[in-house]
């Protein structure tokens, strides 16, 4: 029995909010081609495009010619990443600006100020004062953007037309490029540049350092690689699931089956609330950490000295 | 999808550091010196409640101390008063017990003069009296000498005393 996708778009819609908005795109692509469902173009949903779906409308972004500098082009144009990043930070800047207008009134947090405090005191504690010590404050306000930063653009994703920044992988590539500079700022500012420099050499006799310097000197690439990745595909793997539960509706073509899915989607939806948290969560913590390691072996030089 | 695309990089480096910029300044650092301070508050409040307390508990001490000290003091003034009073007592009753002895015997030598000075008297007069009636019987029948007589005898049949 063939189907509309257009009745189908409207079901969902009651249904699951962050499913109608696949399902819009998807569905007028079906339209397009006639009735025919591709999936790859489903998934074509994940991919950064210059046009930003609104309700019964889009926008479409400015497009920059590319510019050129050696052998790179560098296309700066206003996709809907850049756009939903700017959303994200927008809606990042309103909402704790606001909460810190609020203390000036009082010392008593109210409403949404105590669920902001609760995150801004358990980045302050549990984050940077047991990775990095004292020493790690002045990098403070650093992490608390991190994290909220990722976690607005992570959550995003999950409201209707809303879409996922960190789930393209040059985005979070930015953020590992920050996190990997603040590692080397906070271990040379702890340490000054020459303990910096010995300690890539790993402590080993002067023959072996051709062995240990590129392995040191790699090692400090990896670990904002790893944060980079790991945002990258934690938060693309939910809405590609969430996409594939939908995309079985339209390969089995059945109303009976597609409550199925629905359901098994909202669930994930569910669970992306918690990994939006998470990752947030692990990306700032994984770069206290690495920080913490540098300002760490700072003091531990201190004390044997 | 793995693409990277180094201008979207570029604008995630840049609105990032943007809004580190911006956020510092009118967020994190307002909110932090907040919670900072509002810590020291429930601190020092806290410090000067357990200070208050135990003031009062020292206080408490001292009261329940002094009323020790005043029922001690009060018991032994008391003890003190007791004894007084039971002094005074005796002294008072002694002396009236030896007034009254007194008393009683001058009063019993007083009688007994009394006493003395009336049986003398009366024997003087019952002596008189004898004559007299003696004389006027011996008028008639007795002389002199007869008359002694009678009046010895008479004297040796009264009492000694």
């Amino acid at each position: 029995m063939p189907i509309e996708p257009r009745s189908v778009v409207d079901t969902l819609n009651h249904a699951s909010a962050t499913i109608a908005d696949t399902l819009h795109t998807a569905g007028t692509k079906a339209v397009e081609e006639g009735g025919k469902f591709n999936f790859t173009e489903l998934l074509d949903h994940l991919k950064d495009s210059h046009t930003v779906d609104l309700p019964f409308t889009h926008i479409d972004l400015p497009h920059f010619p590319p510019i050129v500098i050696g052998g790179l082009s560098i296309d700066l144009s206003i996709t809907k990443h850049v756009f939903f990043l700017w959303v994200a930070g927008l809606l990042l800047a309103i909402v704790s600006i606001s909460a810190a207008r609020r203390y000036k009134k009082s010392l008593v947090p109210k409403g949404f100020t105590n669920a902001l405090e609760t995150a801004v005191i358990f980045i302050r504690d549990e984050v940077v004062l047991e990775n990095m010590g004292k020493g790690g404050l002045p990098y403070l306000p650093y992490l608390l953007t991190t994290f909220f930063f990722i976690l607005f653009m992570n959550l995003l994703g999950l409201i209707p037309f809303g879409i996922t920044s960190t789930s393209n992988i040059a985005v979070t590539a930015g953020l590992a490029a920050i996190a990997f500079v603040m590692i080397q700022v906070a271990a040379i500012r702890a340490q000054g540049l020459a303990k910096y420099l010995a300690h890539l050499t790993g402590g080993v006799p002067w023959f072996l350092w051709p062995i240990t310097i590129p392995v040191e000197f790699i090692g400090l690439f990896t670990k904002p690689f790893a944060l980079c990745l790991r945002l990258f595909a934690n938060m693309t793997g939910g809405h590609m699931v969430v996409l594939s539960l939908i995309g079985l509706i339209f390969i089995f073509q059945s109303y009976i089956l597609s409550p199925v899915p629905v359901v098994f989607a909202a669930g994930i939806s569910l669970v992306e609330i918690l990994v939006a948290f998470l990752q947030a969560y692990i990306f700032t913590i994984l770069t206290a950490l690495f920080m913490g390691v540098g300002i760490r072996a700072a003091e531990h030089h201190d004390n044997n000295h | 999808m793995l693409d990277l695309n180094p201008g979207l990089t570029i604008w995630t480096i840049v609105s990032f550091i943007v809004l580190v910029a911006i956020l510092s300044k009118y967020a994190w650092k307002p909110l932090v010196q907040a919670l900072a301070e509002r810590e020291d508050k429930i601190r020092s409040a806290l410090e000067q409640a357990d200070r208050a307390r135990s003031e009062a508990a020292e206080l408490l001490k001292k009261n329940e101390e002094s009323i020790a000290r005043a029922e001690q003091e009060y018991q032994i003034m008391l003890r003190e008063s007791k004894l007084l009073a039971e002094k005074m007592k005796e002294e008072i009753v002694g002396k009236a017990r030896q007034q009254a002895k007194q008393e009683l015997q001058r009063a019993t030598e007083e009688i007994q003069r009394n006493v003395d000075s009336a049986r003398k008297e009366l024997r003087g007069e019952v002596a008189d009296l004898a004559i007299k009636v003696a004389e006027k019987i011996l008028d008639e029948s007795l002389d002199a000498q007869k008359q002694k007589k009678i009046v010895d005898t008479f004297l040796g049949q009264l009492p000694r005393n």
